[in-house]
């Protein structure tokens, strides 16, 4: 059984990321969400290099974290409406196994990019160089977690016909402590001091999400489907 | 008999007998705690007058905790014995625990103008309070856009446990960022730091909110089940 789900969690993974390569176009809009929100700061704030620098750290962020909301509620809904997820529950294969699946390949589409983008625009946004490392460490950390409280709000909303609207409202709150210690990673590494303890938090959430996040998911499935 | 409560028709008969007697005892409550508190209890040397207001803000800010894991313990319940009147109890208690959040956030506000100088900061454990709020209306929006209560109900659960994480956070936020406002005063291993003509005051005024919780959530949760379609009931019935 247990070589069962783990072919399943690898026929799924490929499966989602062969979809997404299909339609290329559609998974980049989060990425150009990233990018052209990121560049609204100097146009809207000021172009002065000492304000931007001081605000990369929560900008990239905050970034980082909408574009990967905006990707959330695209994670079930076209398996919902072509049935696939319907089968997915009634198989026999562990349902957390499965979601865990959905969101690891979601990630690979929507999350590593971000993680990619972000050293690119701090560095546009004069984030001193030091804390470079640190700020894609901490998005490497951070935005899997993300990724997977965001299944458990996609799982709530996808059977919902406005559900798209109320996600924002349902997973802001949960992403506060990954956002606080994220940019609180960054900002310390931009000032001189150590970021570790923000980065062992951050890996602290990534485990507890991890752990939690797709037993949750799937019974939000099950509410949803049925 | 006893567990006759765990029915819909068996709660909405409890909520209809106790609800009115847990509201009049929570008045009476009030009147103590309130009498005590805004004319028995001494002035504070430091902050005059203006430091009465704990007696509304701090059982409010224990009661938006308390709400919070009432309502989220309740749709534990719900999720793992699928018990009906759980999830009725959680949909009641989400806007009860909302509005003692808005209380100590807007007492808090009140409070931190004369004391602070400024009606807001962003400080660790107001922006928790904060989020907590928007963790009660999450709850209650997720619930609401659902076209079945049920399903609305249990969605709502599963989202309200989520946010159990936060919970935590608000708590001991005090002690993970050095803040501006003030520790705890009450809570504390040691005697507490506070007057015992200033404590008890505040015990009365804590114990009449938490007494009003549950006769609010009792009062709401036959509001909910006289607005649920006869079919529903009737099955629960048959």
């Amino acid at each position: 059984m247990s070589g069962g789900a783990a072919g399943a969690f690898a026929a799924l993974v490929r499966r989602d990321l062969l979809l997404a390569w299909r339609r290329r176009g559609d998974r980049l809009v989060p990425l150009a969400f990233f990018v052209m929100v990121t560049a609204l700061f100097p146009l809207g704030v000021s172009p002065e290099r000492a304000v931007l620098a001081t605000l990369a750290p929560g900008v990239v962020w905050v970034g980082a974290v909408l574009a990967t909301l905006l990707g959330m509620d695209t994670l079930f809904r076209s398996d919902l409406e072509d049935g696939t997820l319907e089968q997915m529950l009634l198989s026999p294969l562990p349902a957390p196994v499965l979601v865990l699946a959905k969101v690891l390949a979601h990630w690979l589409v929507t999350g590593l990019p971000l993680v990619l983008a972000g050293p690119v625009l701090a560095g546009a946004l004069h984030l001193p160089a030091p804390a470079q490392p640190v700020l894609v460490a901490g998005l490497l950390l951070g935005t899997p977690a993300l990724s997977l409280v965001g299944a458990v709000g996609a799982s709530l909303t996808v059977g919902l016909r406005r559900g798209g609207m109320l996600l924002p409202v349902l997973l802001l709150p949960l992403y506060v402590p990954v956002l606080t210690f994220g940019s609180g990673a960054v900002a310390a590494a931009a000032a001189g001091l150590p970021a570790a303890g923000h980065l062992y938090a951050l890996g602290a959430i990534l485990a507890l999400a991890a752990t939690l996040a797709p037993w949750a998911a799937a019974a939000g499935l099950r509410i949803s489907v049925a | 008999m006893a567990w006759t409560f765990l029915t819909t028709r068996g709660l909405d008969g409890l909520a209809a007998r106790w609800a009115p007697r847990l509201l009049a005892v929570s008045a009476l409550l009030l009147v103590a705690g309130l009498y005590g508190g805004l004319v028995l209890a001494p002035t504070d040397e430091e902050q005059g007058e203006a430091y009465r207001i704990i007696y509304v803000h701090v059982p409010a800010a224990w009661l938006s905790l308390y709400g919070y894991v009432t309502m989220a313990g309740l749709g534990a319940v719900a999720l793992i014995w699928r018990i009906r009147v759980a999830e009725v109890l959680m949909a009641a208690a989400a806007p009860v625990g909302a509005a003692f959040t808005a209380l100590a956030l807007a007492t808090g506000s009140i409070w931190g103008k004369p004391m602070w100088g400024t009606w807001w900061v962003w400080d660790a454990r107001l922006t928790s309070e904060l989020i907590l709020l928007f963790l009660y209306i999450g709850v209650m929006a997720l619930r609401a856009a659902a076209e079945d209560p049920r399903a609305g109900a249990r969605a709502a659960a599963i989202l309200a446990l989520a946010g159990v994480v936060n919970v935590p956070i608000v708590h001991f936020s005090v002690e993970w960022w050095n803040t501006l406002h003030q520790g705890p005063t009450v809570t504390r291993l040691a005697a507490p730091a506070i007057h015992p003509a200033m404590l008890v005051p505040l015990l009365l005024m804590a114990a009449a909110f938490m007494v009003y919780h549950a006769g609010a959530v009792l009062l709401r949760a036959r509001c909910l089940l006289a607005r649920e379609p006869a079919a529903v009931l009737a099955e629960e019935a048959a």
